[in-house]
């Protein structure tokens, strides 16, 4: 990857919404190959999706985060790759990741309430033939995602005009 | 003596009537009030919640969080006390490191250096070490606000040269050449420029470095903003051939490291220069605070010099935004090339800095800084601080174009 194309990720990494134009007049370059930069970073999925960072403890129609530790027997020839799409292509995992260390899968999972998450660990995640054990963290507040602190409490406390 | 009892009634209450002003003394009483400051009460007596302001002269990142977990760490271990009247050789030697890695300057920790609070105080002490009555301190204008008035209480006389834009508001060797009289005895340089924005290359600082030299001048270069410079390298007026001994470098962590509150500066210098600055120092600061010393140590370690990159290199991206959108709604910039200030020019517009910048607060609710606080030049002119969110700038300058179509 170039630096120029990782200067417009760093970009839209914080502002999804910036213009190629605004892009192009912040780092000095042509507007035309900021849209093509793009473009190829949309077509070869290193830019994946523009979305939006919610913070859902402010929305009244709150979710529930299960964080799901899972271990698991790896098969011949795949690994863990063919668990993993297993669990992934339900829709109410929000993220997969396979570990180092004491289990396997970390898996993300969201739902309407506690009862819900638990049902789909148990109706659907450790009954998947190659799963051994599972163990459930539900997470009760996110302070920081994806780099975005959720409680912004460093307002600016600048004096309007100063020398 | 008469007892003030003794003195006639009226007499009495006259005095009471004119308050305490006939005890201040005359070099207190002849400093002018600030231009900046009748700009912050007119705006802050607004109110109002919706104003942008482009009007302040501070980084908008908050001090790395690094950093101040090293000062709190410092506190909570009790580190409570005076430092050594010149800082802590430690802070010291790294900034003596610092100044070698990133000007090539190199200055002894131990008899060429001093912390300061904030790089005001090296300003001051640099001045009060220097100036005797009449004694004129050569200064280009537009600049920032506080070497005339220092310049006053120390009994010299602060000669404005003025810079113009056509020149990107740099010192020509030419104009200082006309402001030498047998009393100029300082130059005053603040490069990159508050608030220009203008910087000026080490080619360009030769031929005055030549003048100084011809006129046994002395520099005091306030190079705060040394960090903020953008298409390439800033050279310190003090690495030019000779220029060493005749400069006082005054500089410190502001603006670079985000660390305005925390008045953490330095002046380096010849030794005899800088013991000087000290006795100064010593008797009436005794040393710069320190937990902010160790916030300031903190902030030269390679994880402090790496956040201070990352700010860098925002400043740059919105520096191109702001001058670009100036210059599409029609008002000349020049492009600055360092600090975080964008300078365009309101003459177009028929109206003087102040009237400009008092409508566009109060119809656009927009502040900026009017161009003629800053001395000779300012005028026509407005100081547009950009170091502020990409969101606000954008609807700052949408918010003056909408200003500028309606005087149409």
């Amino acid at each position: 990857m170039n630096e120029f194309k990782l200067s417009i990720l760093d970009l839209l990494k914080e502002d999804a919404r910036l213009s190629a134009a605004t892009i192009a007049t912040m780092l000095g370059a042509e507007e035309a190959s900021v849209s093509a930069a793009i473009a190829e970073m949309e077509q070869d999925h290193v830019i994946v999706k523009y979305a939006t960072v919610i913070n859902w403890s402010k929305v009244d129609d709150e979710k529930v985060t299960a964080l799901i530790e899972v271990e698991c027997t790896p098969e011949r020839g795949r690994g863990f790759e063919s668990i993993a799409e297993r669990i992934y292509l339900y829709p109410e995992v929000k993220s997969v990741y396979l570990m180092s260390g004491a289990y396997d899968l970390l898996v993300e999972i969201e739902g309407k309430n506690l009862k819900e998450v638990a049902s789909f660990v148990s109706n659907k995640l450790s009954t998947i033939e190659s799963v051994i054990a599972t163990k459930s963290f539900f997470i009760l507040k996110k302070y920081k995602q994806d780099g975005i602190i959720f409680e912004e409490f460093e307002d600016d406390h600048r004096l309007l005009v100063s020398p | 003596m008469i007892k003030d009892e003794e003195k006639p009634q009226t007499e009495q209450i006259e005095r009471q009537r004119s308050g305490m002003q006939h005890h201040l003394a005359a070099h207190a009483r002849a400093i002018p009030p600030s231009g900046i400051r009748r700009f912050f009460d007119l705006v802050s007596a607004s109110k109002d919640k919706d104003i942008i302001t482009l009007g302040v002269g501070e980084p908008d990142f908050v001090t790395p969080w690094r950093v101040r977990d090293a000062a709190v760490y410092s506190l909570e271990k009790g580190k409570t006390q005076y430092s050594p009247n010149a800082g802590m050789l430690e802070l010291r030697e790294a900034i003596g490191q610092y100044l070698y890695n990133q000007f090539q300057l190199t200055y002894d920790p131990a008899k060429e250096m001093i912390v300061t609070v904030g790089g005001s105080e090296g300003i001051d002490l640099a001045l009060r070490a220097l100036i005797e009555p009449g004694d004129e301190i050569l200064v280009p204008e537009p600049c920032y606000i506080s070497y005339s008035p220092i310049t006053s209480l120390s009994g010299g006389v602060a000669v404005g040269i003025e810079t113009f834009a056509d020149d990107q508001f740099k010192l020509t060797a030419e104009s200082l050449q006309a402001a030498i009289t047998p009393k100029s005895k300082i130059l005053v340089l603040c490069y990159p420029s508050n608030p220009t924005g203008a910087i000026m290359t080490y080619e360009e600082m030769l031929p005055i470095a030549k003048i100084v030299e011809e006129n046994d001048l002395i520099v005091i270069s306030d190079e705060i903003y040394a960090e903020l410079t953008f298409n390439g390298k800033h050279s310190s007026f003090a690495s030019l051939p000779g220029m060493k001994d005749r400069t006082i470098l005054v500089s410190g962590f502001s603006k670079a490291f985000a660390m305005t509150g925390w008045r953490m500066g330095y002046a380096c210098g010849h030794p005899d220069l800088i013991s000087a600055m000290l006795k100064i120092h010593q008797y009436t600061i005794m040393c710069a605070p320190t937990m902010g010393q160790v916030a300031a140590l903190e902030a030269l370690t390679k994880g402090g010099l790496e956040e201070k990159d990352r700010m860098m290199e925002s400043y740059n991206q919105r520096r191109r935004l702001v001058v670009q959108g100036f210059r599409e709604m029609g008002l000349e910039c020049h492009e600055p090339q360092g600090a975080f200030y964008a300078f365009p020019s309101v003459r177009s517009t028929g109206l003087t800095s102040e009237q400009f910048a008092e409508r566009l607060l109060l119809e656009a609710k927009v502040a900026a800084v009017p161009g003629h606080v800053f001395g000779k030049g300012g005028e026509g002119f407005l100081r547009c601080c950009y170091a502020t969110s990409v969101s606000q700038l954008t609807e700052a300058l949408e918010r003056i174009n909408t200003f500028l179509r309606s005087m149409e």
